[in-house]
């Protein structure tokens, strides 16, 4: 028989020295590849994420073009070295169900209906997965939606909560993802109040789900708050740049 | 871009009509439709169900097989989850590869009887790491009248009470199968309720004119003790935090209704 693990220690401490409320570190950059129209770059925990936007452009194939909006594709995509097991290329049944998750958590933010006939193409890119690759994906993608500029009513900000040792904990790492009871991931716009992904699985009282969402809707605050610092850094790099070039 | 689109007309007619508590099809905004349930009505599969949710319709079959375990769990039987939208069930429906609607309705199915351990999987193990009972719940529709998750995850949970598997014996490490049959060892019995929120009121059991205008669906299962087993909410539209409170609450108190269609029947 394999031994429980212990997830969460006498005084309350996870197996990465966090407290039940803690978020992993998390590294955030905007404007990270070159070609895309806006990109970002997502550390959270060993999780190591990139997101790219195209578009605005044209639609191809020409005919799944919409008359009124915009049309948002989304690829959310693991690399085969993402994982302990290889995993292989082909998009699987679970990255299917993702991508369409994670569009639908998005689409609500994007004024779509200012580019009629034309498609945002987004990519997500899970280059190393340590649980809750959905979440950090979409900070990551809406973090590449505000670098490219693209209008939207609020920023994305995404985090998941869950159970485990029968702790409510915020943003579980792939331990306690796997071992735990139950994981909570939300997407969140702060400041209209609204949720654009809510997913669950495990098992949770009524009671224990909305201890675990309302500690999930907190973590999205905070990451909030660290995707606006991304953005600005951004741009307060290029007009550092440009006054460094006006002086010479 | 779909035939089943529908007209603004349409459109706002259901939404005020939501606005003063009244639905298209005259049902409360918590009301179901009718709902139907047959069992056993294929007898070539181990177990099956038909359920009528309105006009909607979903056949499901469980064929059990022998199979090998997935290395990380040597000793459980594997459950498999899939779904076909079969193109004579709505105009929208084509013929080819799965598409992303059908992977997520079989995915949240899964989901919530994964999650609620239905199956003791334990007791489907034949041969540890070696031989085991593989279920195959395939999900068939076959008539489009919106709500497919909810129809499937009840006509899944029915299928899977009506279920039998064969009795077998192991010599030499070879496994025989012997006549007659046994119950599938199912020990929970999960219940998926979706809700719709259209223009800030939220209805339950969404037909396919009110999913075309929806802000977005929730759907919630619960299991037999009332422990919440699985949730995805789907659609392009957002809900606000005190409509997901209000959700489960009532969401609760139907997937106990539901259940009971399904637990009476088969005592």
């Amino acid at each position: 028989m394999k031994e429980k693990i212990r997830l969460v220690d006498d005084s309350g401490i996870r197996t990465d020295g966090r407290k039940p409320d803690e978020l992993r570190p998390i590294k955030l950059e905007a404007g990270v590849l070159s070609n895309a129209d806006g990109s970002a770059y997502i550390e959270q925990g060993k999780n190591k994420i990139l997101a790219a936007v195209y578009g605005p452009r044209e639609v191809h194939p020409r005919h799944l073009a919409l008359p009124d909006r915009a049309l948002l594709r989304c690829r959310y995509h693991m690399a085969p070295f993402s994982v302990q097991e290889r995993k292989s290329p082909a998009p699987s049944r679970r990255e299917i169900e993702l991508s369409k998750v994670i569009r639908e958590s998005l689409e609500p933010a994007i004024f779509l209906e200012r580019f009629p006939r034309t498609a945002i193409d987004l990519f997500i890119e899970v280059l190393q997965a340590d649980g809750g690759t959905r979440v950090a994906g979409i900070t990551a993608a809406s973090l590449a939606l505000a670098d490219a500029g693209i209008p939207m009513k609020d920023m994305v900000a995404a985090c998941a909560a869950g159970k485990a040792d029968g702790h409510i904990l915020l943003d579980l790492n792939d331990l306690e993802d796997k071992e735990g009871e139950a994981d909570v991931p939300v997407a969140y716009m702060p400041s209209i109040n609204r949720v654009g992904l809510l997913q669950m699985d495990g098992q949770l009282t009524p009671e224990e789900f909305e201890k675990a969402f309302n500690l999930a809707i907190e973590g999205c605050k905070r990451i909030y708050a660290l995707q606006k610092e991304a953005l600005k850094a951004k741009y307060l790099a290029i007009k550092e740049a440009v006054e460094e070039a006006g002086q010479k | 871009m779909t035939n089943v689109t529908i007209s603004r007309i349409r459109q706002k007619q259901i939404a005020q009509l939501l606005s003063s508590g009244k639905r298209l099809d005259g049902r409360g905004l918590l009301d179901y439709r009718p709902i139907q349930i047959e069992t056993g009505i294929i007898e070539k599969a181990e177990g099956s169900a038909r359920v009528r949710l309105g006009k909607t319709e979903v056949v499901v079959g469980v064929k059990i097989e022998i199979g090998e375990p997935f290395p990380d769990r040597p000793d459980e039987g594997v459950l498999t989850t899939n779904a076909e939208f079969v193109p004579l069930a709505s105009p929208e429906f084509e013929a080819g590869p799965p598409t992303e609607d059908s992977v997520e309705l079989a995915r949240v199915v899964d989901r919530g009887i994964r999650e609620s351990k239905a199956i003791d999987l334990k007791k489907l193990c034949i041969i540890p790491g070696k031989k085991v009972f593989i279920v195959f719940i395939d999900i068939y529709v076959l008539n489009h009248d919106g709500n497919l998750i909810d129809a499937s995850a009840l006509a899944a949970l029915a299928a899977l009470t009506n279920t039998k598997i064969f009795k077998y014996e192991v010599k030499d490490g070879e496994v025989k199968i012997k006549p007659g049959f046994k119950d599938l060892p199912l020990i929970n019995y999960p219940v998926a309720i979706t809700l719709a929120d259209i223009d800030g009121n939220l209805i339950v059991d969404p037909w396919l004119d009110e999913e075309e205008i929806m802000n977005a669906r929730l759907t919630i299962s619960f299991d037999k003790d009332g422990k919440i087993c699985a949730m995805q909410k789907g659609g392009s539209g957002t809900l606000s935090p005190q409509q997901i409170i209000e959700a489960i609450k009532i969401a609760k108190e139907k997937s106990e209704e539901l259940r009971g269609l399904v637990v009476k029947k088969n005592g």
